[in-house]
């Protein structure tokens, strides 16, 4: 193990140690805590230029109350469960089937088809902007959830394939055959051998697409506009028009359109971690 | 009666035969046919429609390779394209910054798994959420940061208010996030480095930074080729922060191509998709030199196996 274990090296070592892990955290993390103790100050505090302080008292459930009751927060939170649940499913089925394909079967146009949903998951948004906004608009779907779900789940698409084929690749292939020689049709392969060993890739795909399109900005901005369908990435921003200078408002509404992600983070931890990392050793 | 059999047992000994060849396209359809529809036509829309001058709702007019030459003497251009190359540069930091909180994480003291992903709750979260703190963090008027230097007998800055500064600000805004991610690549990495190498390598008498050097760096090379590739990507890719924190301002100091193009395109500025999309190609092209080097490194792997 590299570096040498704490529990090898000298007492004094071990002591600092253990002190400096909380600091470095806290430090770490301070922009977080600063709006974390931001959001349940009283909106006298920013008036008394009490910035940093302490709070003068704390008004955690008035403040997120307000977030709750007295903007669009919700129907935004909503909307973007409405449109990050509909692109995780739609993505990974999509991806279960190409990384299927292209993980198991050998032909000929097998590795350009894949590097083509590489190269497409790579290639920056904004070539794609112009064309997919008009799109959108000639399709109708202009500022609906259903048309920000189809694109994400298209773009999506190129991600999960790599990293399905990925992971359908370093399963044992003997299974397959076995089950081909027994005369098991493929789709049948697919459903009843493939499938089933696929969860742990299938659970990691998952979190880790709710993340990034929970978090999407981009796209949001581009494809919607009003309240009815911008999620909430796009939404805090006119929150934030609405509580202009209003800091304990803005801080408990950005911690409530963070909140899922990390929650999401906090109980698929092992899953979220090995689906970034995947490849990350050989 | 007879012939239907024949008939049926026809096809199915048909569909038999086949079956190996023709699954597959089955499976990639649905991917393929979206894929192509929303990412891969796209990009030649966008070729094309840089040779037109269009507001997005009249009729587009063709002006062949005039949007390049507006291009060309643009300074609003060359200034995002001058930021970029600072995102890019700048922006690798986190790559050693990563490695650097690995390895100070990578013990087994307890609570050790909850500081770990503790450390790794910048990249959770929104950049719309990260821009907005580190704005308030620069604020000139409250800002901790000029509190900070005030207490070490420095003068003020309004950082996301100078030229000079505003995209330097933005830039640590980002190495947040990203730091955490290439931490955690690197974590999964020193998890996988060979206890044996790093033995014989203390017998050697390597350490400290020459056993860091020599014997686990490159043991990581996995884990760096996937921080540079998501650094690079990230880094081409800036907008949410830009557009969160400064809105590309002061002055347009600190857009990026990717901000440029967007503000070109699709806001107060006016709607002038053409020249967008000059933009866009420009960025595309910036972006296709390192996607050929990823692709050619997966291929000279897959090749390899």
């Amino acid at each position: 193990m590299f570096p040498t274990p704490i529990e090898r090296s000298s007492r004094s070592w071990q002591i600092t140690y253990q002190a400096l892990l909380p600091f470095a955290l806290i430090l770490w993390l301070l922009p977080l805590i600063a709006v974390a103790i931001f959001s349940v100050k009283p909106d006298a505090d920013f008036a008394n230029a009490n910035y940093w302080g302490w709070p003068s008292s704390f008004e955690g459930i008035t403040n997120y109350g307000l977030v709750f009751t007295g903007s669009d927060m919700p129907q935004y939170l909503l909307n973007s469960f409405k449109i990050t649940i509909p692109t995780v499913i739609g993505a990974v089925a999509l991806s279960c089937m190409t990384g299927f394909a292209l993980g198991v079967y050998k032909f000929k146009a097998n590795i350009w088809i894949f590097f083509m949903f590489v190269a497409g998951n790579f290639v920056p948004f904004q070539i794609l902007m112009v064309p997919v906004r008009d799109l959108t608009l000639q399709m109708g779907l202009y500022n609906t959830i259903t048309g920000l779900v189809l694109f994400h789940i298209a773009f999506q698409t190129g991600f999960c394939t790599l990293f399905m084929r990925n992971f359908i690749r370093a399963l044992p292939f003997e299974l397959i055959e076995a089950a081909r020689v027994e005369g098991v049709s493929e789709w049948r392969i697919f459903w009843f051998v493939v499938l089933p060993l696929m969860k742990p890739a299938i659970a990691a795909l998952a979190v880790l697409i709710f993340t990034f399109i929970w978090n999407d900005y981009f796209w949001a901005v581009v494809l919607t506009q009003g309240v009815e369908s911008q999620p909430v990435t796009a939404g805090i921003t006119s929150f934030n028009a609405q509580f202009r200078a209003a800091y304990h408002l803005m801080s408990a509404g950005s911690i409530v359109a963070a909140i899922p992600p990390v929650a999401m983070f906090f109980l698929m931890q092992k899953h979220f971690i090995a689906g970034l990392t995947l490849g990350a050793v050989k | 009666m007879a012939q239907a059999t024949i008939a049926r047992d026809h096809q199915s000994s048909w569909w038999h035969r086949n079956q190996q060849q023709v699954t597959p396209w089955l499976f990639l359809a649905p991917g393929i046919l979206f894929f192509l529809f929303y990412v891969i036509f796209p990009i030649f829309q966008s070729f094309n429609l840089s040779l037109y001058e269009w507001d997005g709702l009249g009729k587009a007019e063709f002006v062949g390779l005039y949007n390049y030459e507006e291009l060309y003497w643009d300074d609003a251009f060359y200034t995002s394209l001058k930021n970029n190359v600072v995102w890019l540069v700048l922006y690798l930091a986190a790559i050693p910054a990563g490695l650097f909180i690995a390895l100070f994480l990578n013990q087994t003291v307890t609570g050790i798994r909850l500081y770990k992903s503790l450390f790794f709750f910048p990249f959770v979260i929104s950049q719309v959420v990260v821009g907005l703190v580190f704005t308030w963090f620069y604020d000139p008027t409250f800002g901790i940061l000029n509190v900070v230097l005030g207490a070490v007998g420095l003068p003020p800055i309004n950082v996301l208010g100078d030229e000079n500064w505003v995209t330097i600000g933005i830039i640590v805004a980002g190495l947040w996030p990203q730091t955490a991610y290439c931490m955690i690549l690197y974590l999964t990495g020193l998890n996988a480095v060979d206890p044996e190498q790093i033995e014989a390598g203390r017998l050697d008498g390597a350490k400290g930074w020459r056993m860091l050097w020599y014997i686990i760096v490159p043991q990581l090379r996995p884990a760096t080729f996937i921080a540079f590739v998501v650094t690079i990507i990230g880094a081409l890719r800036s907008f949410d922060l830009i557009s969160i924190m400064t809105n590309g301002g002061p002055f347009g100091a600190s857009r990026v191509l990717s901000f440029y193009m967007f503000e070109v395109a699709l806001s107060e500025y006016g709607f002038r998709m053409g020249y967008g999309a000059a933009i866009a190609v420009v960025l595309f092209l910036i972006m296709l030199a390192f996607i050929a080097y990823f692709l050619w490194s997966m291929y000279k792997e897959e090749k390899a196996r």
